[in-house]
């Protein structure tokens, strides 16, 4: 049996210690000393979060399948194990071989949200590695970042040597095959490094040195190092059947959020709502086809046992053959006592009748995503929902038996307006009004429950509102305030509930969102004051935060509530993630107008990812 | 068709919770292409129940599951085969040991559990100079004719005897073997009754101070008899 980098007093002491002794069902295991390459890939997280991310699975898998490397895992430890380690001076080792993260050969990390920053850092000191690239040797792993946030990686670009722009499935190969060539040619960290950088899609930022204005934007940004390309573009999968899918996903243990099997439909989204990054940066859509998923499904609940299967794609209503692969799963799992879960879908009949085949109506919900309060700003920010297509919707739904329903609503939009906040009560209100005109006295099973929750709107980098001024606290707080108020003067009152998120996290999401490369020494300060998982709201201590500003003597304000120029030089510029700048100042200057644009079945756009030669762009039009 | 398995649990599983092992045999009898039986209704759950739950920490030889299955007289399987379907869709640390047919009209184990065999092992860094004097205060300590502990719970705490609890216990090599109570009658915790003794000789008892080991789960037959799990169902040929 393998030996625990634990031993049984601490892992007997720690919550949950299932966490950190892997050998779950369909790990890989391999002889680290017949491999070339080891690979660490690690979520900056609690093992219950980072075991639910689809995209470490599908590169661990992918790695696995390469004969010379072993690619392992590694989460954060708890807060509970983290004091013992640093106690001890244990090294934070790998689940697979329990060896420690240091001895390997990179060390990759995800970036999923911006407030696991600081845990980024954990996992560095913890593996005693140097936080900053500059300091590390031979002997240290290549540590290399990749996912949504690295479309802006530059408040994290000191403690990298490499990030990953795009989807893992193209140039990893590449990358690991220039690392083995260089490896054996016996040549160092800086000559793998500067190989690397001439692959497609690789960002080495040591190669790169950044001049600023004296109003601190950014006045040139430029490669430092011959090796180093002027722009990155976007790494991207063409033909979403050619690429291999997991067929044998890890199975935890424990209790994890997504404690199901996921398959991924599609990527990209066709939709082009203004504020959403994912939607843009993933561009264009590109569906696998029913076949492959098919086939897929049947592997992954074989080899899993998962009791449930869920879908997952930013717009389920869009992937053509829906029906046709519902339709398959409902044949395939109602026998076996699985369950089957349908994010992302837009109400209408269609998703009604399936959503009445597959779940209990009486105790589910319904869920909606207007985004914004009234018709004029959802045409602002492109969310193609008109309040009758929500009425209708919710309509038909009371009928089928529902009586909950799910709102969620972004507050400190771009040009929100009083009416607009309002606009969030008077919409549920409607919709608890529908309910009442629907449904029959003695056909109600209680009253109406609807329930909007409004989450803080941060602009993100390579979408049409990275020009957009974010609120203040204060700012974000007087708003929901104004619809709190709002609720309460409706007539169903009772029948209506209203949430909010929090706001202070909110602001330091749009500071790391946006930052520049000065925003790293915070990152770095706040961590040593202490700061970590501030993504979980009982850990997250704003104060850490503000003493970090302080100290560094950078002013929050300027990432969130200043006024961008339409010319300013942004961090992520170099990046070309296929949809143009033109476009997305186009589509800003678009939204102050409160005009929409159509999706990309209706009409291309002309955003720019159809340089990619695939998807949407190219579909038949028929 | 009622099926009882029985399987062990050693190595780093031992850090795994009971209610996480409930949920990976869930997993696992997908897995292995177990024709389990569901309960009726919207979200349908297997027919499967457990003997008794092991701490976290505690090594197994003897633990207990029973389940249903739809196969009627003729069954599809033996208990050969059932038990390496099993087998190979287990992880390391846990392993089938046999898969038997109760008869239809058999209680539950949950329900008939009455006694368990616990080996105690000192860890090395517990391991005390003198295990002979160990030994000797120990055999001492259970022959006394009453054994009374208080014993603490969530809400209350009481006195008890503990003695006519432990029905067995002796020394085996440098371990200590005993069988005491289990079951929803008086459940009795192995460590609890190493602690008594450590108390009753003035001792600090240290904590993880054994490797502890269940061997094996008993359920009363109905002449009133202490029989392992196992020996009430039969195999299939």
């Amino acid at each position: 049996m393998r030996k625990l980098a634990l031993n049984d007093e601490i892992l007997l002491s720690v919550q949950q210690p299932a966490r950190y002794i892997g050998g779950e069902v369909n790990m890989v295991v391999k002889d680290p000393s017949q491999v070339d390459i080891r690979f660490c890939m690690c979520f900056p997280d609690v093992y219950e979060i980072g075991m639910s991310h689809l995209g470490i699975q599908i590169l661990y898998d992918m790695f696995n399948r390469r004969e010379d490397t072993y690619c392992e895992r590694v989460y954060s430890p708890w807060t509970d194990l983290d004091k013992v380690m640093r106690q001890e001076q244990i090294p934070l080792f790998a689940l697979e071989s329990q060896d420690p993260v240091k001895d390997f050969d990179f060390l990759g990390i995800t970036l999923q949200y911006e407030m696991c920053y600081t845990n980024i850092l954990q996992i560095l000191d913890l593996s005693q590695i140097p936080l900053h690239s500059r300091e590390r040797g031979e002997e240290d792993p290549i540590v290399i970042g990749g996912g949504p946030c690295a479309y802006n990686p530059e408040p994290l670009a000191e403690f990298f040597d490499l990030f990953y722009i795009g989807e893992g499935e193209t140039v990893y190969g590449q990358l690991l095959d220039a690392y083995k060539e260089n490896k054996k040619n016996g040549r160092n960290r800086l000559a793998f490094l500067q190989a690397a950088a001439q692959i497609p899609g690789i960002y080495v930022p040591a190669f790169y040195d950044v001049t600023y204005k004296e109003d601190g934007t950014i006045d040139r940004f430029k490669p430092n190092n011959p090796c180093a390309k002027e722009k990155v573009t976007k790494e991207l999968v063409v033909d979403m059947d050619q690429v291999p899918y997991i067929e044998k996903p890890l199975v935890p243990f424990q209790k994890v959020t997504q404690d199901r099997v996921v398959l991924e439909i599609q990527r990209g989204c066709i939709r082009g709502c203004r504020f959403c990054q994912a939607g843009n940066v993933y561009r264009p859509l590109r569906e696998r086809s029913v076949e492959y998923l098919k086939e897929s499904a049947k592997k992954l609940l074989d080899h899993t046992g998962h009791e449930e299967i869920s879908l997952s794609s930013l717009s389920s209503s869009d992937y053509t053959d829906l029906p046709e692969l519902v339709n398959f799963l409902i044949d395939q799992c109602s026998s076996r006592g699985i369950n089957i879960s349908l994010p992302s879908l837009r109400i209408d009949a269609f998703s009604l009748d399936v959503m009445s085949k597959v779940q209990d109506v009486k105790k589910s919900s319904l869920t909606f995503a207007p985004e914004a309060g009234s018709q004029r700003l959802r045409d602002v920010i492109n969310k193609g929902l008109t309040e009758d297509v929500i009425l209708s919707g919710a309509t038909e739904a009371f009928k089928g038996g529902w009586n909950r329903v799910k709102l969620y609503f972004m507050l400190g939009l771009p040009t929100e307006e009083k009416e607009d906040m309002e606009g969030i009560a008077l919409l549920s209100e409607k919709i608890a009004e529908a309910y009442y005109d629907t449904v029959p006295k003695e056909q109600r099973h209680g009253k109406a429950q609807i329930v909007a929750s409004s989450s803080f709107f941060v602009p993100k980098p390579f979408t049409p509102f990275q020009w957009a001024r974010m609120c203040t606290k204060e700012e974000f707080l007087e708003r929901a305030y104004l619809v709190k108020n709002k609720f309460r003067e409706m007539k169903n009152f009772k029948s209506l509930k209203y949430n909010w998120h929090e706001a202070d996290v909110t602001v330091l999401e749009g500071v790391l969102a946006r930052g520049d490369r000065k925003v790293a020494s915070v990152v770095e300060a706040a961590y040593k004051n202490g700061a970590l998982f501030d993504s979980w709201s009982e850990h997250f201590d704003n104060s850490l935060w503000d003493k970090a500003f302080q100290d560094c003597d950078i002013d929050p304000d300027f990432y969130t509530v200043r006024e961008r120029q339409i010319d300013e030089v942004f961090p992520w510029d170099f990046i070309d993630a296929g949809v143009s700048k033109e476009f997305l100042k186009r589509e800003w200057l678009l939204a102050l107008e409160g005009k929409v644009t159509p999706n990309c079945r209706q009409r291309c756009s002309g955003c720019g990812a159809k340089v990619f030669k695939g998807g949407v762009c190219y579909e038949d039009k028929d | 068709m009622k099926i009882r398995i029985k399987f062990s649990k050693q190595g780093y599983m031992k850090f795994v919770g009971h209610l996480d092992i409930m949920r990976y045999f869930q997993k696992a009898m997908r897995r292995g292409k177990i024709n389990i039986r569901y309960s009726e209704g919207f979200s349908p759950h297997q027919i499967m129940s457990f003997a008794a739950p092991l701490g976290v920490g505690i090594t197994s030889n003897g633990e207990y599951l029973d389940i249903e299955v739809t196969d009627q007289d003729t069954p599809s399987f033996t208990s050969q085969t059932m038990t390496k379907s099993l087998n190979q869709v287990m992880v390391e640390g846990i392993q089938i040991l046999s898969c038997r047919k109760l008869p239809d009209t058999s209680k539950n184990a949950m329900s008939i559990v009455c006694a368990a065999d616990y080996t105690l092992r000192f860890r090395e860094r517990a391991i005390l100079e003198d295990l002979e004097m160990f030994f000797e205060k120990l055999s001492a300590f259970y022959s006394q004719d009453q054994i009374m502990i208080t014993k603490k719970t969530k809400r209350s705490q009481r006195k008890l005897d503990l003695k006519p609890l432990i029905y067995h216990l002796e020394r085996r090599g440098n371990a200590v073997f005993m069988q005491v109570s289990a079951g929803s009658g008086d459940n009795i915790k192995p460590e609890l009754v190493m602690e008594s003794f450590y108390e009753s000789q003035n001792w600090e008892y240290p904590p993880f101070g054994f490797l502890i080991q269940r061997e094996e789960v008993y359920g009363h037959d109905q002449a009133g008899n202490k029989i392992p799990l196992e020996e009430f169902g039969e195999n299939i040929e």
